[in-house]
């Protein structure tokens, strides 16, 4: 569904091949906006967080935040851009959104040029350019479409007016929807890393058009191309890429051709529609923007702002690999959860599975516990399981974990001292509140299930089932799964796997 | 100098003399300002130099200076002094509606950084003075307040488009006044009203809260009596503001001590091209300014620079192309005039098409089509080399010399009406101040005697930038050497 090649092959020359460009929106994360000292909140009460300058109220002037600059120039530097002396511009329309009539954003000397983003397969995309610009007001329309047609009135919030954000434009080097969607979600991880932005795509603190084409396979010339909005997440940047190539091959193919237009993406219907044609007539009457001077950069702000970025995604994707694959016991058992031990078995290097829980890790920045928690004695396998199924659960407050407190919970379960469920259960409270994880097992009465109380539960187990009991006896191993999964019927859950393998092999044994 | 028929401009004592005797307590401040508002309330009925008149919050103010000389406090250097501030800049709470319909009522909730610094000073603000709409024009004829009529003459203009601000000082209303110059708007009023206006160089003032007409062009300036205000008052208004990029970051200027210096050793240029298109009791005027500078020990000498002559083709595609953007946001969503339509952009057609005065609408159209795609480079681009080639133009003449010296308007006032109908013959009365503001560069009006028809003739000092010290001195050996009375 997402190879147009394969889908579209129909014997008369040569294959169709989609063409892909995104232009990315994100906000920065600074404390002021891009042009005054108004907060950069959100969820306010409407039109707070504004002055004379976010309002463009009659005299006012712009000046420039300082951090703004150096979290572009971080982007930048983390999409190997190269970095230059950049001006403002600006972009006249009419917009009641806009308080001043005019955006203020770079246009023919962008801050960041040339640069590239590796997609996790090692793919490079080119970027053309990631420049700085300031955010639009929100204008919500009150009547009984909600839409600006047959609106009885609107409402303009001009909180958003004037926050910060980069606009980073990548060549149209994607060939398929499910790049673009490789690409926006290594871009929002790269965003995240620098510290840039939040990358929530559903909140439209990173927001995504793409600009989709078809042709005649990889050498002919590039198509017309359509831009698409309205891209609110991954899976609908994928459906509209989609969408929108099967469209304009279908137009081609039926003898008529592909009108360059702006469209916005239907997630409802699964399908783009043509904005209004008005959209495209637009002549922005760029100029420079007299009220601020260039912003020249001197070397040693650009090597210090590198000098601060942190490893980025792929780099420390890489490095949770090494982790897992370094940490493979090769065959050897002591598995303390039977579910990791199965994954391991048979898969000495690192599968596409724990590729996966390694991409969310590092996507949620939740790596430096998987790091911590090898550190501190435990399996790879196990930290970044844990990590990736369970912390991952609730980001937010995984991040703000306790590294330490996240290990000793891990070795309690390494140690047999909690059962994998028991575990999950600490770590939603430890989530939820912090703390100890020694007292919030005993808070939730898991030491209770000491070693007498289990051995009677086996027993039991071993009573109740006499035919099973004689096969795991006879030898077939298997069946301890089975004894393991009545015990924890009988316990909900609080008893350790392993532990309970240990008894019946005692009890085998005797 | 003949006596206007309707009015009796009196000699204003000097702004540094009011604050001296103040500061002292030889007078309160509330005695200044009442002097200043009955001048007003006698005299602005025919003048019309007032958009506004802000008595109640200028006898307050007043008072809380008397309170503050009484308790032993210093209120400083323009204590007790009344000033006029063009109705373009913001004052808080104050209507500031740049005389224009689409601005009516409007209360900025912030002071401009120039208002503030006045206040810091001690300045006691009568009011707001009237100008041409959005300051697009020479004759303060423009303004939805109706027009100012010159004090000297009061069938004439008082030049524009601080016509108002002029006009106060000229009236002897206040002795200081701010106005902003973005082609001659504070130098061609006060030649035209017989008054000292200068425009400093760009970057120097700030211009945060001076609503925008042409952001590149624009500065505020002061209008006074004497040189040495002029200088004292740019003192204060002058100096490095964060809150405008565009600021220089230099300290305040201190050029009050030096206005007195002399030229002695100086060079100083009489410009030629500046001489052609005047009239002939100015150009006389502007060769007997020269004798003076040279008998006071300058050295005289013509100089050329053609590329001035063409400013006024570049101006007009700049400064419009500036306006047409700096306007836009007067669409009717946000405050201000709103004309209710059927839908938003209906709403902002009949909203500008209500507010704005017919040559606010001609320079919106200029602007916007040098602006536009195909047209870009010919009208914008091109208008912006000129520019370049004035400054390098400049650059050369200040080779040899330490200032310049021309007319600073073609003619005296003229009478009212007589160019409203003709935008081409109102621009040109701007020709010899818009190269300044260019370059960017300082250039003051001192008034030089009067002309054939006994008006005020102004003789303009233009000095490279940041060479402010320079142009006062020679200012004020022109005013001190300047004719009194009798034509040319
Ligand atoms: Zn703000």
């Amino acid at each position: 569904m997402t190879d147009v090649r394969r889908a579209d092959q129909d014997g008369a020359g040569e294959a169709w091949e989609m063409v892909v460009g995104l232009e990315v929106h994100t906000e920065l994360k600074t404390a002021t906006k891009l042009f005054c000292g108004c907060a950069n909140l959100f969820g306010d009460e409407p039109n707070t967080r504004v002055c004379p300058v976010c309002l463009g109220l009659p005299g006012s002037l712009p000046v420039l935040n300082q951090r703004a600059v150096e979290l572009a120039m971080a982007i930048g530097t983390a999409l190997h851009c190269e970095i230059r002396p950049s001006t403002f511009h600006r972009k006249n329309y009419f917009y009641p959104d806009m308080p001043k009539d005019y955006q203020i954003s770079q246009y023919d000397e962008p801050i960041n040029v040339s640069g590239w983003l590796e997609l996790p397969g090692g793919r490079r995309i080119g970027i053309e350019r990631a420049h700085l610009e300031e955010d639009t007001g929100k204008t919500a329309h009150a009547g009984a479409s909600g839409r600006i047609h047959g609106a009885e009135y609107s409402l303009v919030d001009y909180n958003r007016s004037g926050v910060p954000l980069v606009e980073i434009v990548s060549a149209p080097d994607m060939r398929s929807s499910a790049e673009a969607r490789a690409y926006a979600a290594e871009l929002r991880a790269i965003l995240v890393a620098c510290g840039a932005s939040d990358g929530k795509m559903e909140e439209g603190s990173m927001r995504v058009d793409a600009n989709v084409s078809v042709r005649r396979g990889p050498d002919a010339p590039f198509g017309t191309r359509c831009e698409i909005k309205n891209l609110n997440s991954l899976r609908s940047l994928g459906r509209a890429v989609d969408f929108e190539a099967r469209r304009q091959i279908a137009l081609l193919e039926s003898g008529e051709v592909v009108v360059q237009q702006t469209r916005h993406w239907d997630e409802g219907e699964g399908r783009t529609v043509a904005l209004r044609s008005k959209e495209e007539a637009y002549d922005y009457r760029y100029f420079l923007e007299p009220d601020l001077v260039p912003v020249v950069p001197d070397p040693a702000w650009i090597t210090a702002v590198g000098a601060s970025l942190g490893p980025l995604p792929g780099e420390r994707r890489a490095r949770l690999a090494t982790l897992v694959a370094g940490a493979l016991p090769a065959g050897a058992g002591g598995s303390p959860d039977p579910g990791v031990g199965a994954d391991l078995e048979g898969a000495p290097g690192v599968s596409d599975a724990d590729q996966e829980q390694i991409s969310t890790v590092v996507d949620l920045g939740l790596d430096g516990l998987v790091t911590a928690a090898v550190e501190g004695g435990i399996p790879a396998r196990l930290a970044l399981a844990r990590t990736a199924n369970e912390a991952a659960t609730d980001a937010a407050a995984a991040a703000g974990l306790d590294p330490r407190a996240y290990t000793s919970l891990l070795a309690m379960e390494v140690a047999g001292s909690l059962s994998a469920t028991q575990v999950k259960a600490v770590l939603h409270d430890l989530l939820a509140g912090g703390g100890d994880p020694a007292e919030l097992a005993r808070a939730r009465g898991f030491e209770a299930m000491a070693d007498g109380a289990l051995v009677a539960v086996v027993q039991e187990a071993v009573d109740s089932h006499p035919a099973e009991w004689d096969r795991y006896r006879g030898g077939e191993e298997k069946l301890a799964q089975f004894f393991v999964g009545q015990v924890m019927k009988a316990t909900r859950g609080q008893a350790n796997g392993k532990a309970v393998v240990a008894e019946l092999e005692r009890l085998a044994a005797r | 100098m003949t006596e206007a028929p309707g009015t009796s401009p009196g000699p204003a004592a000097s702004a540094a003399a009011i604050a001296a005797d103040v500061r002292s307590g030889r007078r309160s401040a509330s005695a200044v300002t009442e002097q200043s508002l009955a001048a007003i309330a006698a005299g602005d009925g025919e003048v019309n130099a007032f958009a506004l008149v802000t008595a109640d919050s200028a006898r307050r103010r007043a008072e809380e200076i008397d309170a503050r000389v009484a308790a032993g406090a210093d209120p400083g250097p323009l204590a007790g002094v009344p000033v006029a501030l063009k109705d373009n800049l913001c004052t808080r709470g104050v209507p500031t509606t740049c005389c224009s319909r689409i601005l009516d009522g409007w209360c900025p909730p912030y002071d401009a950084t120039v208002v503030e610094r006045l206040a810091a000073a001690g300045a006691v603000v009568v009011g707001k003075s009237n100008m041409d709409e959005f300051a697009m024009g020479s004759s303060t004829e423009t303004s939805a307040f109706g027009p100012t009529r010159n004090p000297r003459d009061t069938s004439r203009v008082p030049g524009g488009s601080s016509g108002g601000s002029a006009a106060a000082v000229a009236a002897g209303f206040t002795p200081i006044a701010l106005g902003s110059d973005t082609g001659g708007s504070v130098r061609q009023p006060a030649a035209l009203c017989g008054v000292v206006g200068m425009k400093p160089t760009y970057g120097t003032v700030s211009r945060y809260g001076l609503v925008a007409f042409a952001s590149s062009l624009d500065q505020v300036g002061p209008l006074a009596a004497t040189v040495a205000d002029a200088a004292l008052l740019f003192d204060i208004i002058g100096g490095h503001d964060e809150r405008d990029t565009t600021s220089l970051d230099r300290p305040a200027p201190r050029l009050a001590s030096v206005v007195d210096q002399g030229v002695d050793g100086m060079t100083i240029g009489v410009l030629a091209e500046y001489l052609e298109g005047a009239d002939p009791a100015v150009a006389g005027r502007i060769a007997q300014a020269a004798e003076v500078l040279a008998a006071a020990g300058a050295r005289v000498e013509e100089v050329s620079v053609p590329e001035v002559r063409l400013g006024l083709s570049a101006y007009y595609l700049i400064a419009p192309a500036e306006a047409s953007s700096n306007l836009a946001r007067y669409d009717g969503v946000r405050y201000g005039l709103r004309v209710d339509a059927e839908d938003t952009v209906e709403m902002n057609v009949a909203t500008r098409s209500a507010g704005f005065g017919a040559e606010v609408k001609r320079r919106i159209m200029l602007g916007t089509y040098a602006l536009s795609a195909g047209y870009l480079d010919a009208y914008y681009g091109q208008a912006l080399r000129v520019r370049t080639r004035i400054i390098d133009g400049f650059a050369v003449a200040y080779e040899r010399c330490d200032a310049l010296l021309g007319p600073t308007a073609p003619t005296t006032a003229f009478e009212l009406g007589a160019k409203l109908d003709d935008p081409l013959s109102m621009y040109l009365s701007d020709v010899c101040t818009i190269p300044s503001n260019l370059a960017g560069h300082p250039a003051i009006s001192v008034p030089f005697g009067t002309g054939s028809d006994g008006l005020p003739v102004g003789a303009q000092v233009l000095a490279p930038a940041l060479a402010e010290a320079t142009m006062f001195k020679v200012a004020a050996v022109l005013e001190a050497g300047a004719p009194v009375g009798g034509a040319a």
